[in-house]
């Protein structure tokens, strides 16, 4: 079973939840699909790395072949091709590598090079496989990195992916296979406001989900109103706890270290499958 | 116009409360919100009155007409984004490249306009006030972070100044909010992930030739983590700005939208209050080192 972890709101404990929900799982395979900011291997800390580059396609120009008539500069929706008097400027950054340019060329003077953005870390820790996604710095786009990681799934019995924050096309990726969804849900104000992002982005794709409400402090609990209003099961809440945060900061597996923890993970994997029966 | 763009690496280290904490203490009358997937600067600063809204239309979706559609499966072998499945397109695919419609013997496909998101402009007591939020499913997030701040430059020309709230993420929306900034301030936090998160932003905003400072939030979580913060920052050359206490006061005044800066005993507050001194300093000099 595959179960993505997001969150609209950045810092509301998708790594937190997802490394550990991983680490209670007998047979898990943990994906890193915030490529951007990966952090659950600062937690799992893998072992026996395997690093893989990822690429893309961009167009090369053959000046020698080139008769400047402009249809690949005119074509392009992403403003990646420019003709600056009998040269064509390619802004590497901005190509989609839809390959049109390409197609449309009639002297086939753009071809195909490979460009690395980025690459795929291959791990284990104890018993979890681990898979993060790095973008290199600079870079726009994660989506072709996490295409690759979540291509390279060796299927577990629970793959658990760790999404970026958000709901825009990164997170779109990063779900699409997902059985069930996880919304991790800060209970604050901003946390609500965020959550009703992703709530609606989970509807749209059809997948099944429920909410773990985290951090709250205080007897407020906007996060919980929101999800009792809205229908949506809570499958756990985790308030704040400072312990919790200190073995947080030092990057220590809170269900490596603590009992009570692993019981409430356990029962929040319990949950999860009981909910894709 | 001066720019401060505020910005994390990771996610919920406290942009937000950082940016509408400068917005009461610099009186700033030109302020964005880039996060246009998470936008929460509205919530901070209590923003209540109705904006202006313009509709964002980001990349066109190819839309396939079955009447002329001959299904000879040409698109469908040519979409490197295979977007297209059954003879439709699926739009929460599809990246309005327009190879399918230029391609398609039968003429069949046609690009359309769709809604990315939304652009909000507020006007009121004089401020200027630029955000957006971006339409379910929609993946043009940087298109729409560079409409937000055009839209602010617009409407805000004679300001002096603005501050800018940025996203999370290392990412599109992020390099879009950078362009043309006069300083990065980077909130981080002492835990493993706020530090592997920082250098990453850092590494980022060095490509674009931007100056940098650093200010570390909930600073007494863990002492160990901020002195590796300050000894990283150090050997970067990279100036630390300030210090902010874990507050729970912070999240207090967050839900109920009132700004952190009217708490006066806060601890937190009264180091905004010196944070902003010192960013506003390195601005006013135009120096970042």
């Amino acid at each position: 079973m595959r179960i993505a972890v997001l969150s609209g709101k950045g810092g509301a404990g998708k790594t937190f939840i997802a490394v550990n929900l991983a680490c209670v799982s007998d047979d898990a395979l943990y994906i890193d699909c915030d490529a951007e900011e990966p952090n659950g291997h600062l937690f799992l800390k893998p072992e026996a790395l395997k690093r893989e580059s990822v690429f893309v396609s961009v167009p090369e120009w053959n000046q020698t072949l080139c008769n400047g008539c402009r249809r690949c500069v005119d074509f392009c929706r992403y403003n990646a091709l420019a003709m600056i008097k009998d040269r064509l400027l390619i802004f590497k950054e901005l190509c989609h590598a839809c390959g049109g340019c390409m197609i449309l060329c009639p002297r086939k003077a753009l071809t195909e090079r490979p460009r690395e953005i980025g690459h795929v870390e291959n791990g284990r820790s104890g018993n979890v496989s681990v898979l993060t996604g790095y973008l290199n710095p600079g870079e726009v786009s994660a989506v072709p990195v996490i295409k690759a990681v979540l291509g390279r799934t060796a299927e577990r019995a629970d793959v658990v992916i760790d999404c970026p924050p958000g709901s825009a096309c990164t997170v779109m990726e990063s779900i699409r296979d997902a059985d069930f969804c996880i919304l991790v849900a800060e209970s604050t104000v901003f946390g609500v406001d965020n959550l009703g992002m992703v709530h609606d982005l989970v509807k749209l794709f059809g997948k099944p989900f429920g909410a773990v409400i985290s951090k709250r402090i205080g007897d407020e609990d906007p996060a919980k109103e929101f999800c009792v209003r809205h229908g949506i099961p809570i499958l756990a809440e985790f308030p704040y706890d400072r312990r919790i945060a200190a073995l947080n900061s030092n990057g220590t597996v809170a269900v490596r270290a603590d009992a009570r923890y692993a019981k409430r993970f356990r029962a929040l994997l319990s949950a999860v499958k009981e909910r894709t029966r | 116009m001066k720019q401060l763009l505020i910005l994390s690496g990771k996610g919920g280290t406290g942009k937000t409360t950082v940016a509408s904490a400068f917005i009461a203490l610099s009186g700033a009358d030109a302020f964005a919100d880039c996060d246009v997937d998470a936008p929460n600067l509205h919530l901070a600063i209590g923003q209540t009155s109705t904006p202006e809204r313009t509709a964002f239309f980001g990349f066109q979706k190819a839309r396939i007409d079955p009447a002329k559609c001959t299904a000879c499966g040409l698109c469908e072998r040519t979409c490197r984004f295979d977007a297209i499945r059954n003879g439709a397109v699926d739009p929460l695919i599809c990246e309005g490249c327009a190879v399918c419609a230029e391609i398609c013997p039968a003429h069949a496909i046609e690009m359309v306009d769709q809604t990315s998101g939304n652009l909000m402009l507020y006007r009121d007591k004089g401020r200027t006030f630029s955000t957006a939020r971006l339409r379910t499913g929609s993946g043009a997030s940087g298109k729409l972070v560079t409409a937000v701040k055009r839209q602010l430059i617009d409407n805000a020309s004679g300001c002096w100044f603005a501050i800018i709230d940025g996203s999370p993420g290392i990412g599109c929306p992020v390099i879009a909010s950078i362009s043309g900034v006069d300083l990065v301030l980077v909130v981080t936090e002492p835990t493993v992930s706020g530090i592997h998160d920082m250098r990453r932003i850092l590494e980022t905003a060095r490509k674009f030739g931007t100056p940098c400072s650093v200010c570390i939030n909930k600073c007494d979580m863990n002492p160990h983590r901020v002195k590796e913060i300050e000894a990283g920052c150090a050997e970067d050359g990279v100036r630390i700005a300030g210090k902010i206490p874990f507050d729970e006061t912070v999240p207090t005044a967050m839900n109920h939208g009132r700004n952190i800066i009217s708490y006066p005993e806060s601890p937190a507050a009264n180091a905004l209050t010196e944070l902003w001194g010192a960013v506003k300093h390195q601005l006013d000099k135009g120096d970042s080192t």
